[in-house]
């Protein structure tokens, strides 16, 4: 293992965090305070409680995945683009780097930064509603796991991405309304069944569903699937990126 | 001496179909100054690429101090720098920054010693904490060299290190690459610019069309194939090549004034004497004189030229 490596990779990588500070922290604060000044005050008024949490307080695992979900993918998609796009990319890649090197290095820094603003946003909840969390540790393996999924899945589309638009087509067109549509802001159960039964093919659903759990201990699939299912993304993502070294996919041809 | 990369039998097919290499066999050896010389699209990007590992070879195999650069990349990566064409660099970054990333990648532990003494060498140091948007291209390009040397590499590629660079740099960078020489660094550098080559090159390789065409030693090479020619001024013009001339080979210029001698490398010298013993027997007088030899860009020319040719 090169270790000197992995964490150069990581520690130039968070810098990039610390340059952008502002557009990386501060705008996915605000982007979620303004959730909760219309979600939760506005239409929260009016639903109040949402099995038994308050509205407010119901929304806030969603919030915390949407804003996890979308930092990942594009952090962890802008890590690897970025460089193929300027060509600074050379230098890695005739570096005496694995390939798992690499990812641990882009991936790790990408679901740091994306844990951080999940912190970040869990934190400015607390301003707005009250928060429990029922199982802490769940609560941070379901976050965790999400995280490194995501950063990963992120890098694979900053792989394959040839520009811009295909870079953003997925964080900006898919992951916000697989959010919306998976019961970030309602439990599914207050949808007709068909809508029930087509909710199960979002993969989000799972993701927000076991991480509200852990606060609330509501759920709208069993958490242990919910869990399962984060681990079958996980096994995903790693094969398509086994895949990727192996062939040397638009890295090495 | 010992061949520090060999490569063997080595072709590179693209994806698009494109066949960039076509069977490259070539010993580099330790310590030399190895210039390739091709027109763009030679396929010496691509060759280089390979060695580097940025590039899969289709087929064949290079060994890098005897280990294959597949297999044991880290063996060979590590004992490797390259400064590649394209001035790609990190705008938002610092100098300081990207040098010592470039020697964090290659597993080397922080040396902030040597990373300034190698930034003093390449007059960047005033410039450490700039960022490198900031720079001029001839500033980028010295960053992209300080890169390549960060982790002490024993082999260094150049990839068209002089493309747009001032004469000032270039001179440094020679007189650079002459040090890294004396230190025992291994040089390949690639150019179509044949004074380049001619000047710094202890050989010199041809590549067209994803082929080496030749490998030689760059003096052999000149006295192989440098033609040397001999240009005679006459006193008065002549109507034709007189019949007791045509022994020699020579051309009459087509106003009748001068006569120019065409021969090979060292082997002419006799000649000479006797063409003009001849002359003066003859009672051709000439008022002028001038010899010249082909240098490696007239070599480089019919070379490439003539093997076009056979192509087609």
């Amino acid at each position: 293992m090169n270790f000197e490596a992995i964490k150069s990779i990581y520690v130039f990588e968070m810098a990039r965090l610390q340059r952008t500070l502002l557009q990386s922290v501060i705008s996915p604060v605000i982007t979620t305070s303004l959730y909760f000044i219309v979600f939760g005050t506005a239409i929260g008024s009016r639903i109040q409680t949402v099995e038994g949490v308050s509205y407010g307080s119901f929304i806030t695992p969603g919030l915390i995945m949407l804003t996890l979900l979308t930092q990942c993918i594009s952090n962890g998609s802008i890590g690897i683009y970025f460089p193929k796009f300027t060509g600074t990319i050379y230098e890695i890649l005739s570096a005496p780097v694995a390939m798992t090197e690499i990812i641990i290095g882009y991936v790790g820094a990408a679901a740091t930064k994306g844990l951080i603003i999940g912190a970040i946003i869990l934190a400015t909840a607390s301003f707005f509603v009250e928060i429990r969390i029922a199982h802490p540790f769940m609560m941070v393996l379901f976050l965790v796991l999400t995280a490194i999924t995501f950063s990963m899945f992120g890098f694979i589309i900053g792989i394959w991405a040839k520009n811009f638009e295909q870079l953003n087509i997925i964080p900006m067109l898919v992951v916000p309304p697989l959010t919306f549509l998976g019961g970030s802001f309602y439990s599914i159960n207050m949808l007709p069944p068909f809508w029930q039964t087509v909710s199960h093919f979002n993969p989000v659903l799972y993701l927000v569903s076991g991480f509200r759990w852990s606060f609330y201990e509501i759920a709208d699939v069993n958490p242990m699937i919910s869990l399962g299912m984060i681990g079958l993304f996980l096994v995903i993502c790693l094969s398509i990126l086994g895949w990727i070294f192996k062939t040397g996919y638009r890295l090495r041809n | 001496m010992a061949s520090v990369v060999s490569i063997d039998k080595l072709t590179k097919t693209y994806e698009n179909g494109f066949q960039a290499l076509k069977g490259i066999d070539l010993e580099i050896e330790e310590g030399e100054i190895l210039a390739l010389l091709g027109p763009n699209g030679a396929g010496k990007t691509t060759l280089i690429s390979i060695i580097c590992g940025l590039v899969n070879p289709s087929t064949g195999k290079v060994l890098v101090g005897g280990h294959d650069v597949i297999r044991d990349f880290r063996q060979t990566r590590s004992q490797i720098g390259l400064v590649p064409q394209e001035l790609t660099t990190d705008m938002f970054e610092t100098v300081w920054n990207t040098v010592n990333f470039s020697r964090g990648v290659y597993g080397k532990k922080p040396n902030p010693a040597l990373v300034e003494s190698i930034l003093k060498e390449l007059s960047l140091w005033s410039k450490k904490d700039s960022m490198l948007r900031e720079l001029s291209g001839g500033m980028k390009r010295r960053v992209m060299i300080a890169k390549a040397l960060a982790h002490e590499p024993k082999i260094l590629f150049l990839d068209e290190p002089t493309a747009g660079v001032d004469v000032n740099l270039r001179r440094e960078m020679w007189q650079l690459v002459e040090k890294l020489r004396a230190n025992g660094v291994t040089i390949i550098l690639t150019t179509h610019y044949i004074e380049e080559a001619e000047e710094i090159a202890d050989r010199v390789g041809v590549i067209n069309g994803g082929k080496l065409l030749l490998i030689e030693e760059k003096a052999a090479l000149m006295k192989k194939l440098g033609r040397k020619q001999l240009r005679l001024e006459l006193s008065e013009p002549l109507k034709a090549l007189p019949e007791s001339l045509s022994a020699y080979n020579l051309t009459l210029s087509d106003d009748g004034t001068a006569l120019v001698h065409e021969y090979q490398g060292e082997e002419g010298q006799g000649t000479i004497a006797s063409l003009l013993s001849t002359l003066a027997a003859q009672d051709i007088h000439f008022r002028d004189l001038s010899t010249r030899q082909s240098s490696l860009e007239d070599i480089f020319v019919a070379l490439v030229g003539q093997k076009v040719g056979e192509d087609a």
